[in-house]
C-alpha cells in the first residue's frame, strides 16, 4: 500500500493526520497512520475511506487500556479521540450529562461536580476517557448502589464500520424506544462501531460518606461478613473484599448518604463486622485495580454468583491469585505478578474456571504479557459466541474495526 | 456483506403446514385452531388493535417453543409471543397469517435464591408472584409496572417494564442478568450469567426491551434486592401543576432521589374519587404523591426535608401516610387512574411519552393549550421525577370525528415529547402502535442501525414483525439502493407505516 497516497485520502477526510510511530502501537501491533478526528462527522468520512480502502481500525482515547484484550489481527489506522473533549451538555436540574468520547472521565466528572453531581463510576484507570470507558466498561466499589456504565449510559452516538452515523436511546433515563444500541457497545472493545458521544444518567453526590474496614482471617469468615452486610438493610454504596495471596484479607464498606443517616448506618455497619472493625480514609487501592503497581502482571476478573465468594477466594488464594473487588456484586479482580510463568498462569485460569461447583460467573483474562496472551484463552466458554459472530457480521462485515481484539476473536 | 443474499425475498409460508408440523409433535390440545377461541387472543392491553391469529400454541415448556419457533421458522410464517396479554402498544398483536406462542402455562419458579439475591422463572411467571416468593426472605423484584398482579415477566423482558419505582431502582434491564431464548431461527441460547458482566457482547442488553422481535425468552434470571428498612409516603395538594412541579425539582436539586414522584392533576383527580373515592385533598390542581425508601435514618431526614420543600413550593395539604393502609389508600387513587378516567369519559386512549423534567411546566402548558384548541379533555398522570407522562386523552367514539380528533392530540402531545428531547415511550413500547412515530425519534440511519441487531437474531424477519420498526431492513441489503415494494411488504410479513 502507497502510504503516501493512503494519507492523502485519510487527510481528505480527517486534517489531523500523521504516521505512526512506535509509540502508537495497539499492543505490539504498529500501525501506519494515526489520525484524529475533531468531529463525528470527521469520523464518518475516515471510516468510509477505511471501507473504501479496507483499512483496519483501532479506536484510541487515552490509550490506558489497549493491550486489553488481545492484540489487533491486523492494523492500519488508529483512530485517536482525543481531539473531540467537549461535554456536550449538562442539565443539572435532569440529572444527565453529555459528552464527546475523547474527554476524560476526570474532566467530565469535575465539570458536572458544580452542581454536586457525578457519574457514579469510579475511575479505576487514571486516564480513562468517555469512549474507553464504554469500550471496556470498567468497574469499581461503587457499583453496588449504582451499577456500572451499562446502567447509567442513556444515549449514545456511533460512527458504524461502513461510515453511517447512528443514535441509540436519547437524553432521557426512562426510554424505551428501540433497541437499546448503548448496551450492545459498552463492552464491546471497540469491535462494532467508534462510539463519538455518550449521554449518562448523573447521580447526587452524596453529603457525607464513611468507609469502614475489618480483617478477614478466613475465607469462610470473609464470606461471612459479606454476606451478614449484603443481607442487611443498611443499603452500602460499596461492599469490598480483599484476599491477598500471602497474608490476612479484609472486608471493607463504603456508606453514602446523608450526615446523620451515615453516622447511625456506621454503626450498624460496624456491629455487622464485628469488634475489630473501625473507619478509614477512604482507600485508594481499592478505587483502582489490584494490579495497577504491578506491570507485567496478568490482570483477572472473576465473578460469580454472591453466595460462592468465599469459595473463589479460597481457589484464588491456592492459585496464587491476588484479589480484591466487589464482593457485593460478584465481580473481583485479581492478578498475577509479572514474573509467573505463562504455564503456571494456564494452569491458575483453568483451575478457577473448573466447573465442580457452579459459581455463576466467568473468568476472564482482562490483560497480561504476550506470553500469557498466547498461552491462555483469555476469555474461557462464552455463552451465544455465536450469536455474537452474527452481530459482528452484521456492523462490520469487513472485519475492520479492531478485528481479533475481542471475544472468539471477533 | 457477508449475510446471505439468497434470502432476500422470502415467500410467505402456510400456517397450515406449521399446524401439520406441530400436530407431529404436540399434544392437541396444545394447539388452538377454533375459531372462536382464536378470537380471544385478538388483542392484547391495546384493545384497540384486533388481528386474530391463524394459529394458537400454548406453549408448557421450552421444547414446546423452540418446537413452535422452529417449525414457522422451516415455513417462513411469522409468529408472535404472548405472556399476559396486559401490553399497552399492541407488542403481543398477533399476526393474521402467523402463530400466537401463548406463555400463561409456564408460571414456575424454578429457583428462588436469596443468598445469591437471584430468581431463576418462567416466562409466564406473574411479576407480582416473584415479590410475594421472596417477601418471605426479606426480597422482592423491584420493576412494578401497575399491571404487576398480572403482567408476566417475559412480557417484562420483553418491554423492559418499569413501574412508579424505576425513578431510584430501575428498570427491567437493570434487573435480568440472563434469558434463555429461542431465536427466531430455532435455536436454543443461554445468554449472560447469574453474575454481572458477561463475557462478549451485551446481548441480554439488547435483548431485554426488544418487544419480541428477537426470539422468545424461555428462562430469566432476575436480581432480587432487599426490601428496604423503612418506607415513608406522602400526598401532598397543590393548587397548580405548576407549584406540583417546582416541588419535585426541588427535591430533584436538593440531591434526593425518592423511589418514586407522581403527580396527577385535576381532571386525573376527578376521575380517581369518582372510581375508587381515594379522597384527595379538596381542590387541587395537582396532587404529588412522593415515596421514600431505605435505611431509617436516612429515610427519617430526608423525609422532612421533602415535606419542607412541598409547603415551599405552595403545599396547601399535606398526608403522611402512617401505616400500610394509608399508603396503600394513597397509592390506589393513583394505580387506579388510567381504568378511572372511564367513568369520566366513554372512551380514552393512555398515552405515553418522556420529557426531560425540566421541561414539564412548558410542555404541561402546551398540552393544555392543545387541550383547550382541540375540545378534547386530557387528564394528566404521571411518574413526575422521571419525566414520564401518562397523558389521558378522552373522547366519546359515539360523537363522529372525535375519535380522530383525539389521535391528532395524542399525536401531538408525542411530537411536544421529542422537540423537547425526550421520548416516545417510556415503558409501554412502540410495539405497533407507536412503529409509524419511531422516524420522528430516529434517522433513517438509526433504525437501519438498530436492525442490524435484528438481522443478526431474525435474518427472515419472522419474530414478532410490523413491530417497533416502520419498514423492515431487508438483512444483506445495501441500505439505500431499494426500488419498487419492500420485499418484505409484498411477502405479507410487514406493513410500511
Amino acid at each position: 500500500m502507497a502510504l503516501t497516497s493512503l494519507t492523502a485520502d485519510l487527510a481528505a477526510a480527517c486534517p489531523d493526520v500523521r504516521d505512526a510511530t512506535d509509540a502508537d502501537a495497539v499492543d505490539g501491533v504498529r500501525p501506519s497512520v494515526v489520525a484524529a478526528p475533531a468531529t463525528t462527522e470527521e469520523t464518518a468520512a475516515l471510516l468510509r475511506v477505511a471501507a473504501e480502502r479496507d483499512l483496519a481500525v483501532v479506536t484510541r482515547g487515552a490509550g490506558t487500556k489497549l493491550s486489553w484484550g488481545r492484540p489487533p489481527s491486523r492494523l492500519d489506522v488508529v483512530v485517536d479521540t482525543r481531539r473531540m473533549n467537549r461535554l456536550v451538555e449538562h442539565a443539572a436540574g435532569d440529572l444527565i450529562a453529555g459528552a464527546q468520547t475523547g474527554l476524560p472521565l476526570a474532566e467530565f466528572q469535575s465539570a458536572v461536580s458544580a452542581t454536586r453531581q457525578r457519574l457514579a463510576i469510579d475511575e479505576m484507570v487514571p486516564g480513562t476517557t468517555i469512549g474507553g470507558l464504554v469500550a471496556t466498561s470498567p468497574s469499581g466499589p461503587r457499583r453496588l448502589a449504582t451499577g456500572s456504565v451499562r446502567d447509567l449510559l442513556i444515549g449514545i452516538t456511533v460512527v458504524r464500520a461502513d461510515g453511517v452515523v447512528a443514535k441509540g436511546g436519547g437524553k432521557v433515563v426512562k426510554n424505551v424506544a428501540g433497541y437499546d444500541l448503548g448496551k450492545l457497545m459498552t463492552g464491546s472493545f471497540g469491535t462494532l462501531a467508534i462510539v463519538t458521544e455518550a449521554t449518562f444518567r448523573l447521580h447526587p453526590i452524596p453529603a457525607a460518606d464513611r468507609w469502614l474496614t475489618a480483617p478477614a482471617e478466613s475465607e469462610t469468615q470473609a464470606g461471612e461478613l459479606v454476606a451478614a452486610v449484603l443481607h442487611s438493610q443498611v443499603v452500602p454504596a460499596a461492599l469490598e473484599v480483599e484476599w491477598p495471596v500471602d497474608g490476612p484479607g479484609a472486608v471493607t464498606v463504603l456508606i453514602e448518604g446523608t450526615a446523620a443517616g451515615v453516622d447511625a448506618r456506621a454503626e450498624q455497619v460496624a456491629a455487622l463486622l464485628g469488634g475489630s472493625a473501625e473507619a478509614v480514609d477512604e482507600p485508594a487501592h481499592l478505587l483502582a485495580y489490584p494490579w495497577q503497581h504491578s506491570p507485567g502482571a496478568t490482570a483477572l476478573k472473576l465473578t460469580c454468583r454472591l453466595s460462592a465468594v468465599s469459595d473463589v477466594l479460597a481457589v484464588a488464594r491456592a492459585a496464587g491469585v491476588h484479589v480484591q473487588g466487589s464482593a457485593g456484586t460478584g465481580v473481583l479482580y485479581g492478578y498475577l505478578p509479572a514474573d509467573t510463568d505463562p504455564a503456571v498462569v494456564a494452569t491458575a485460569v483453568e483451575k478457577l474456571r473448573a466447573t465442580r461447583v457452579d459459581r455463576g460467573g466467568a473468568v476472564v483474562v482482562v490483560d497480561g504479557p504476550p506470553a500469557v496472551k498466547d498461552a491462555v484463552d483469555l476469555w474461557g466458554p462464552v455463552a451465544g459466541l455465536d450469536l455474537m459472530r452474527r452481530v459482528k457480521d452484521q456492523f462490520d462485515p469487513g472485519r475492520r474495526l479492531a478485528p481479533g481484539r475481542f471475544v472468539g476473536g471477533l | 456483506m457477508t449475510a446471505s443474499t439468497e434470502s432476500t425475498t422470502p415467500t410467505r409460508g402456510d400456517v397450515t403446514a406449521v399446524l401439520a408440523r406441530l400436530r407431529r409433535s404436540l399434544p392437541a390440545d396444545a394447539l388452538i385452531t377454533d375459531p372462536a377461541r382464536l378470537r380471544t387472543y385478538e388483542c392484547d392491553g391495546l384493545a384497540y388493535y384486533r388481528v386474530t391469529p391463524a394459529l394458537v400454541v400454548l406453549a408448557r415448556s421450552a421444547d414446546d417453543i423452540r418446537t413452535a419457533v422452529a417449525a414457522c421458522a422451516a415455513e417462513q410464517v411469522p409468529f408472535v409471543a404472548r405472556g399476559s396479554g396486559t401490553g399497552l402498544s399492541g407488542g403481543a398483536l398477533p399476526h393474521a397469517d402467523g402463530v400466537l406462542i401463548v406463555m400463561s402455562q409456564m408460571r414456575e419458579i424454578r429457583e428462588l435464591s436469596p443468598a445469591d439475591q437471584r430468581a431463576v422463572v418462567d416466562p409466564g411467571v406473574i411479576n407480582l408472584q416473584v415479590t410475594k416468593a421472596a417477601q418471605p426472605h426479606g426480597y422482592y423484584f423491584a420493576p412494578d409496572p401497575s399491571s404487576q398482579q398480572v403482567c408476566s415477566i417475559g412480557g417484562n423482558v420483553a418491554e423492559n417494564s418499569g413501574g412508579a419505582h424505576c425513578l431510584k431502582y430501575g428498570f427491567t434491564t437493570n434487573h435480568v442478568l440472563a434469558v434463555d431464548v429461542i431465536t427466531p431461527t430455532g435455536e436454543q441460547v443461554a445468554l449472560g450469567t447469574r453474575a454481572p458482566d458477561a463475557p462478549g457482547y451485551d446481548l441480554v442488553g439488547a435483548f431485554v426491551g426488544s418487544e419480541g422481535t428477537l426470539g422468545i425468552t424461555t428462562a430469566v434470571t432476575v436480581r432480587l434486592v432487599r426490601a428496604p428498612e423503612d418506607v415513608r409516603t406522602l400526598l401532598a395538594g397543590f393548587r397548580s401543576t405548576d407549584d406540583a412541579g417546582a416541588a419535585t425539582s426541588a427535591i430533584i436539586a436538593a440531591g434526593i432521589v425518592p423511589a418514586a414522584i407522581e403527580m396527577m392533576d385535576a381532571l386525573a383527580i376527578e376521575a380517581a374519587e369518582a372510581a375508587v373515592h381515594c379522597n384527595y385533598p379538596a381542590g387541587a390542581g395537582a396532587v404529588l404523591v412522593v415515596e421514600l425508601d431505605g435505611p431509617a435514618a436516612e429515610v427519617e431526614h430526608e423525609f422532612a426535608e421533602v415535606e419542607r420543600l412541598c409547603q415551599e413550593a405552595g403545599a396547601f395539604e399535606l398526608r403522611i401516610a402512617a401505616d400500610d393502609e394509608e399508603r396503600a389508600l394513597i397509592w390506589k387513587g393513583r394505580k387506579s387512574a388510567f381504568a378511572a378516567v372511564g367513568r369520566i369519559s366513554p372512551n380514552y386512549i393512555v398515552q405515553d411519552g418522556v420529557i426531560p423534567r425540566t421541561a414539564l411546566p412548558e410542555v404541561l402548558g402546551d398540552i393544555a393549550r392543545l387541550s383547550a384548541e382541540s375540545g378534547v379533555r386530557v387528564a394528566n398522570v404521571f411518574h413526575a421525577g422521571d419525566g414520564n407522562l401518562h397523558p389521558l386523552v378522552l373522547f366519546d367514539d359515539a360523537v363522529p370525528g372525535q375519535g380522530e380528533r383525539a389521535e391528532e392530540v395524542s399525536g401531538a402531545i408525542l411530537d411536544l415529547c421529542i422537540t423537547h428531547g425526550g421520548s416516545i415511550t417510556g415503558e409501554h413500547g412502540v410495539g405497533a402502535d407507536k412503529a409509524k412515530h419511531m422516524p420522528r425519534m430516529f434517522s433513517a440511519d438509526d433504525l437501519d442501525t438498530m436492525q442490524l441487531i435484528r438481522c443478526a437474531f431474525d435474518p427472515d424477519g419472522i419474530s414478532n414483525p410490523g413491530k417497533v420498526f416502520p419498514t423492515p431492513r431487508l438483512c444483506g441489503e445495501v441500505p439505500g439502493k431499494r426500488s419498487g415494494a419492500h420485499p418484505l411488504v409484498e411477502a405479507g410479513l410487514a406493513e410500511a407505516y
